[in-house]
């Protein structure tokens, strides 16, 4: 490999060919400040805030964008290159609502960050400013375009990770703004509320629904029964909430948090995520006896399947029908639950915590109301909406004790912990499945085949001799390559998982943020799979790692759901998917 | 490619007979503009009688033509009167109501309309017309320009007044390699179309004697070459407006008919591109480009040879791209449109040179769609030139393949800049991207792409044709060949002018354009366009070419020349162009999308009269960061018109704040309205007109305006018939 | 994706954008297909703007970028006389912005708006390159030169006479 030399502030660095002048400055400690620059998204170079002085060059160039070249030198440091710095980021505060001490982002950021890092003190430009209403009539992902620097990093991961362009810059100049097109509502357009614009936005451009207000109205309620629910990936990144280093478990004091927030029951997702595998198990088996509607598709995440009936309605038919583990556990509190504790559905207000913003939308689904007109999921809460609440109340969350969940609906096994990751789904499946299908137990549980795919991962299975080709896929971008495949009939799939978020529901667009400021991108590949390994570990310590085998799912069969695929778990436990105007997009 | 000349000539051959030499053959021509300028004016309708005149008088040796535009705006529509053997005459502002008499004086019965001829100071002809090299080079043993010499010979040998017209012309580029300074001089005679070449006092002498009092031609000293502007002089060479210029990218706007091919082969067209699919050697084409010292006349000034080079040299990519920027954006520019509606060939010929010259297959023509008329003659020409296998496949059965296709603008300044021109191509929001790559590199659709501007590539066929020894002979040093300017604002002649690199702003605004109109004083020319900046009259003996106009602040630009005199606010001036960039700007980058706005909102503020002299750092501080932070070429060069002016004319900006007051009276919130009372007779006009009713006063008594309540709208001072009203 | 969609586009668009679908890079041709859409019904609709990204396979949000991005395209309907006002250089330094205000005055409606009964509407223009005829107003093809506020009452019962005159015409 070819080496580059060159001088950045007056250290000498030899990089390899083709390194950015700002990959080569990190790499000699030298952090070039920047707002723009995603090293997972293409290089926009438009906030200018990296500029740097090299040799020989009358512009300041971008460092996010300047190769290093040969003999180049380099100052990131000038007076000039810093009043200058100063006056980009007070250019953009110019134009940016003043509110910072209310708004949600305070202390969280990157403009903020900015401006007080590079010692904007005063403002020496403001004038007119743009003005635009709040736009918060989405059940999901709420947009304010006036806080918005125009840095497009919402619209990059929008298009080159989630393959949905739903955003894209409007109009020019100063009057440019970031809208879906014609400027619709976030609700009226393809937004599959995924919320990776939410985790990207260095400012508060774009921010989940709040449903905290709600919550705290009905645990002070006398009359609810409020009950709760937590994913599996929400108990491995609530922890960064409190700075614990990233990927630590915290189910027990989560658990505790809940009980303490008033909380009647605390119940754990994870058990109705052994659930869909039974369901889906069977499901698949009786797919593929009768050789039909293959692939399947899983169905646990709300982001996906909202692109899926938008740009791929004609696949619909392949997706499963089982309801997502957290719609299951909601139906079964105000069925199963309700008739054992004997409390009118009505009264119990049914929480879910989740990593996810679709999941808030997924929630107000038409299809996820009871037949007395009753929302299935009466609220849901991303992690970062938790981590407020406790923080609120006044919890000592590190200091609290460890607590288990309640029970029956509380344990679950090594299958359903995995869920939160990208070929979770499919690890579960697959350990059930191959029970199924041969009537043999194995030992053989871990599927590394499948296990954390850097985006798409495809692999064939043998079970009782035959080939089960699966794939795995995350992000949107990579969903659609497989699902290209299996329209053009290029190759046939028996199992397809798809999670709408990259590395799973661990990154999804509900978890704590991280900070650039901290050496941490979100959608950085490390920190989605410290997240990851948190969610093995607890699988790998489970006595029961296989859906099937969880205790209490037997049970729920033989009190409640007689067998998998019966009568009334196709009522409880199944649902419909609708196609949806594609709005121009293939 | 032994095929290729012969099926050049066949092509030759087949055509129909051209309009240019139609007077050799006993015809007349009636020559009419049909640019869009022309037609505005209602060159149409000029037409339309002319014809019908033709038709009553039954006579079968008449043509109507029409031709591009010569640049003439302000005296437009132009008709030009060919009869055989005669002085080509051309009549200004030729509106239907002139043709009857046009027609019957002058078409019928042979005596030129004297009254509307084009810069006619007197209302006689003359016999003949001595055009007279005044260039740099060409000049006496006393370093003065050869026309003294001439007029001082004529009045020594008695010739007549009225016999020959000696007129200073500009470079034609026949100018020996041995030249010296002091030691030579060229004179074109019309309407003979004949060129001396003299050295001497003695050898001007044997003209006047020979040539114009004896009728003879002087064999010795004549110059048996065909000259690339020979057929523009012919038309147009006794006209001062023209005869200073050197018309090598516009040589056949006005002269041929821009919709016939026939035409454009007859001036020349295609010859080269023949010579070169025939030589077959695209080295020699870039060697060539880059001798001839070519550089980009869009405005960064880049040398083409070398761009040519960069790009075919840039990858193994089969596929590469030759691009036209016409998308001319600059207010006030209009030099591409008249290349585009004069002579599109000739940006054809030029563009399937470059290709070929490249290795590239495919080209794009990207025009803005505000140019109707220039896309329809660009689209007639590709139709035709495919007709003739100039364009398509195996062209001119060299094996060469080069086909082109219409891309149109829609409305984005920035789209100029060579990346945002490609995303629009593509289709996409015309933004530029960061550069490198350059598009050389990586271009339309990520293959290496060439692109300049129509400019540019219509002084490739003339290089080509004439050689790059030939070009780089005109102009200076480092800036090569000519440049078109369009010369607008407050000078007299406003309109298109050609020039060779190295003249000076003065011959331009002065010799050319005729000076300032109405005994005003030159302020300021602002070269440009939004990129450029504001030059000082002090400034005006600069050369233009790229080095000397950067020098002083200012850039060269793709062309725009705007006369400012002495009632021009410069602060308003700046504002202006400012408020064009931040309208243009895409909004990407920080500095120019937020800085624009800013300082435009500071400009404001100093034309309201709320200016503070901080305002003034602020500017510069903001323009400084723009220029150096910005992306892309716009947003670097936006503050140029401001901080220029600042330099320049800070003066006028302190008056602005410290004295709340408008030196020119151009910033209506720094002006008001008085009234006189002397010469107020209390007529009361003024009173009933003002539409908030803030003048009073007494019937036959001076009134007064409440200045506080003045909206500043003028009615009034446009309606005292006594003078009584000022603005202050 | 739906095959039975049905379009509102009349057939020699879609015609085009067929044609465009032949081609390579049929995407490059959506600035191309907003124009012939602008020539046909004066401005780009919402509905027109989406069947062009279905068709074209362009995301719906990046058209409505690309028509928001060019000053050339409207998203409102024109009005029957569009009467365009030249604020280049030379205009400008002729006196274009109180022609503007004068048509404004006139017509009681802003910059980019129509009248009610759908007769007028104002725009401004870039340069159109006549500039030695500044100021310059052009109403739908024809072009105004060196025109006076004084003018501008004139302009508009000239284009309100064609209307009758029209109107007469369409009745007998």
């Amino acid at each position: 490999m070819k080496y580059i030399n060159a001088i950045i502030d007056g250290i000498e660095v030899s990089v390899p060919e083709g390194m950015t002048i700002m990959q080569a400055g990190d790499s000699i400690g030298a952090h070039i400040p920047r707002l723009c620059y995603h090293p997972k998204l293409s290089t926009e170079g438009a906030c200018r805030i990296c500029v740097v002085e090299v040799e020989g060059w009358y512009k300041y160039l971008p460092a996010c964008s300047t190769l290093l070249q040969e003999g180049m030198v380099i100052r990131t440091n000038t007076p000039e290159l810093r009043q200058m710095r100063r006056d980009l980021v007070e250019l953009l505060l110019d134009n940016h609502p003043r509110g910072c001490l209310t708004c949600i982002k305070d202390g969280n950021c990157e403009l903020q960050n900015l401006s007080y890092k590079l010692g904007v003190r005063e403002r020496l430009f403001a004038g007119k400013r743009k003005r635009y209403p709040i736009e918060k009539s989405s059940v999901a992902v709420i947009r304010d375009a006036e806080k918005c620097i125009l840095c497009r990093q919402c619209v990059r991961v929008c298009s080159e990770i989630q393959g949905v362009h739903n955003l894209s810059q409007m109009f020019r100049g100063f009057n440019t703004v970031v809208t879906p097109a014609f400027l619709a509502n976030m609700d009226d357009s393809v937004c599959i509320k995924c919320g990776q614009c939410i985790n990207v936005c260095p400012t508060a451009a774009f921010i989940e629904q709040d449903s905290t207000e709600d919550v705290w109205q009905a645990l002070s309620d006398p009359n609810k029964f409020v009950v709760v629910q937590t994913a599996p990936a929400v108990r491995v990144a609530i922890g960064e909430g409190w700075k614990m280093p990233i990927g630590t478990p915290c189910t027990g004091k989560m658990v505790t948090a809940l009980r303490r927030l008033g909380f009647k029951a605390v119940f754990d997702t994870n058990f109705t995520a052994d659930l869909t595998i039974v369901e889906e198990a069977y499901e698949f088996i009786e797919r593929y006896k009768n050789n039909e509607k293959l692939p399947i598709i899983t169905s646990c995440s709300p982001g996906w399947i909202k692109f899926l009936e938008h740009f791929y309605p004609e696949l619909i038919p392949n997706a499963s029908t089982c309801k997502s583990p957290m719609q299951m556990m909601s139906v079964l509190l105000k069925t199963y639950y309700a008739e054992l504790k004997g409390i009118d559905p009505k009264d119990i207000y049914v929480v879910a915590v989740m990593p996810c913003v679709a999941k808030k939308f997924e929630a107000k689904r038409p299809e996820h109301y009871s037949e007395n007109n009753y929302p299935w999921t009466d609220a849901v809460l991303t992690t970062r909406e938790l981590i407020w609440m406790i923080k609120a109340y006044g919890i000592d969350f590190l200091n609290l004790p460890d607590e288990d969940f309640d029970q029956p609906l509380g344990y679950a096994t090594g299958a359903g912990d995995i869920f939160g990751t990208t070929g979770g789904v499919m690890e579960a499946t697959l350990r059930t499945a191959y029970e199924k299908l041969t009537g043999k137990s194995s030992d053989n549980l871990d599927y590394f085949d499948v296990r954390m795919a850097p985006g798409l991962k495809e692999a064939s299975v043998m079970i009782n001799g035959f080939v089960l080709n699966i794939a795995v896929a995350n992000g949107l971008n990579n969903a659609k390559t497989i699902l290209e495949k299996v329209k053009s009939g290029e190759k046939q799939y028996h199992i397809i998982e798809i999670m709408a978020c990259p590395g799973g529901c661990v990154a999804g667009g509900g978890q704590p943020l991280v900070h650039p400021e901290d050496y941490v991108y979100p959608l950085d590949e490390e920190m989605i799979k410290l997240r990851q390994k948190a969610l093995y570990s607890i699988d790998k310590d489970k006595i029961h790692r296989k859906a099937h085998d969880n205790p209490f799912i037997k049970k729920l069969y033989s009190d409640f759901l007689e067998y998998p695929g019966s009568p009334i778990a196709h009522k409880l436990l199944h649902t419909t998917y609708t196609p949806r105007i594609p709005r121009g997009i293939k | 490619m032994p095929n290729v000349m012969l099926n050049y000539d066949n092509l030759k051959r087949q055509l129909e007979p051209s309009s240019i030499d139609a007077t050799t053959h006993n015809k007349t021509i009636i020559q009419i503009g049909s640019a869009t300028c022309e037609i505005a004016a209602g060159s149409l309708q000029v037409r339309d009688e002319f014809v019908k005149l033709i038709n009553a008088s039954g006579r079968d040796d008449i043509i109507v033509k029409q031709t591009g535009c010569t640049g003439r705006c302000s005296q437009e529509p132009i008709v030009g009167v060919f009869l055989p053997e005669k002085m080509p005459v051309k009549y200004r502002k030729v509106t239907v109501d002139k043709v009857p008499l046009i027609f019957q004086e002058h078409v019928l019965n042979q005596h030129p309309v004297t009254q509307l001829m084009l810069d006619k100071k007197t209302d006689k002809l003359y016999n003949h017309v001595a055009t007279v090299c005044t260039s740099q080079n060409c000049r006496d043993k006393d370093g003065n320009p050869w026309t003294y010499k001439f007029e001082e010979i004529l009045h020594k040998k008695e010739i007549d007044p009225m016999e020959v017209r000696i007129v200073s012309g500009g470079c034609i580029g026949l100018c020996h390699e041995e030249h010296i300074v002091g030691q030579h001089g060229v004179v074109m005679i019309y309407p003979e179309n004949l060129i001396y070449r003299f050295k001497s006092e003695e050898e001007i002498e044997e003209i006047v004697d020979l040539h114009f009092k004896n009728g003879k031609i002087v064999n010795r000293l004549l110059a048996h070459t065909d000259f690339i502007t020979e057929e523009f002089f012919k038309f147009y060479g006794d006209v001062s407006f023209f005869n200073k210029q050197t018309r090598i990218t516009l040589k056949n706007c006005g002269i041929i008919d821009p919709e016939s091919l026939t035409d454009y082969i007859h001036a020349q067209g295609y010859e080269a591109l023949a010579r070169i699919l025939y030589k077959n050697d695209p080295d020699f084409v870039i060697n060539e480009i880059e001798k001839s010292g070519l550089r980009g006349r869009g405005g960064a000034g880049y040398p083409t040879g070398k761009k040519w080079r960069e790009t075919k040299n840039s990858s193994n990519d089969p596929i590469k791209y030759v691009i036209c920027n016409a998308d001319e954006g600059d207010p006030g520019a209009f030099m591409d449109r008249s290349a585009l509606e004069g002579d599109p060939f000739s940006i054809i010929e030029g563009m399937t040179i470059g290709a070929f010259a490249i290795g590239a297959s495919k080209g794009f023509l990207y025009i803005r769609a505000e140019y109707p008329l220039a896309i329809a003659r660009i689209e007639n020409a590709i139709k035709k030139a495919r007709e003739k296998n100039l364009l398509g496949k195996n062209i001119l059965g060299s094996g060469f393949d080069f086909d082109l296709e219409i891309r149109l603008g829609a409305g984005a300044f920035v789209c100029g800049e060579e990346t945002a021109l490609i995303y629009s191509i593509e289709g996409k929001r015309g933004q530029p991207r960061i550069r490198p790559p350059y598009p050389s590199e990586s271009g339309l659709w990520g293959h290496p792409t060439c692109i300049n501007n129509v400019e540019t590539w219509a002084n490739v066929p003339v290089i080509m044709l004439y050689g790059a020894d030939w070009y780089s002979r005109i102009g200076t040093t480092t800036s090569k060949g000519t440049k078109v300017f369009a010369l607008a604002g407050n000078v007299v002649n406003t309109g298109l002018v050609e020039v060779p690199m190295g003249t000076t702003l003065k011959e331009v605004i002065y010799d050319i354009g005729g000076g300032i109109p109405e005994g005003k004083e030159l302020k300021a020319i602002q070269i440009g366009g939004p990129s450029g900046g504001c030059i000082p009259k002090e400034l005006i003996n600069t050369p233009i070419d790229y080095e000397s106009i950067k020098k002083i602040g200012s850039m060269m630009g793709s062309g725009g020349m705007i006369v400012l005199d002495s009632s021009d606010c410069m602060v308003a001036t700046a504002k202006f162009f400012l408020e064009f960039t931040k309208d243009e700007s895409c909004g990407k980058c920080t500095p120019c999308r937020e800085g624009t706005v800013r300082m435009l909102e500071i400009l404001e503020k100093i034309t309201n009269g709320n200016g503070e002299m901080s305002d003034l750092d602020k500017l510069e501080r903001l323009g400084n960061l723009m220029i150096k932070t910005s992306l892309c070429g716009l947003g670097s060069s936006a503050p140029n018109p401001v901080l220029s002016a600042l330099r320049n004319f800070r003066k006028e900006f302190e008056i602005h704040i410290k004295d709340k007051r408008c030196p020119t009276q151009k910033c209506p919130n720094l002006t008001h309205y008085e009234i006189i009372p002397e010469k107020c007779t209390g007529c009361m006009v003024c009173a009933r007109r003002c539409p908030v009713f803030c003048i009073e006063g007494a019937k036959q008594k001076p009134h007064f305006i409440i200045q506080d309540r003045c909206i500043k709208c003028g009615e009034c001072f446009n309606v005292c018939k006594f003078d009584a009203i000022i603005k202050i | 994706m739906c095959t039975d969609i049905k379009y509102t586009l009349d057939s020699d668009i879609l015609e085009y954008i067929n044609e465009c679908l032949t081609k390579e890079h049929p995407e490059s041709y959506l600035i191309a297909v907003l124009h012939r859409i602008q020539e046909k019904y004066g401005f780009l609709s919402e509905i027109h703007m989406d069947e062009v990204a279905h068709l074209l396979g362009v995301p719906t949000a990046n058209v409505y970028g690309v028509s928001t991005f060019y000053h050339f395209f409207r998203l409102k309907p024109r009005g029957k006389f569009a009467i365009s006002i030249c604020l280049g250089t030379a205009c400008f330094v002729k006196g274009a912005d109180s022609i503007l205000a004068e048509f404004k005055k006139e017509l009681g409606i802003d910059l980019g708006d129509t009248t009610i009964d759908g007769l007028f509407s104002i725009e401004s223009s870039r340069c159109i390159g006549v500039c030695a005829l500044a100021p310059v107003v052009t109403i739908n093809d024809e072009v105004f030169s060196r025109v006076k506020p004084t003018q501008v009452g004139d302009i508009l019962n000239l284009m309100k006479g064609k209307r009758s005159a029209e109107k007469i015409a369409e009745n007998s």
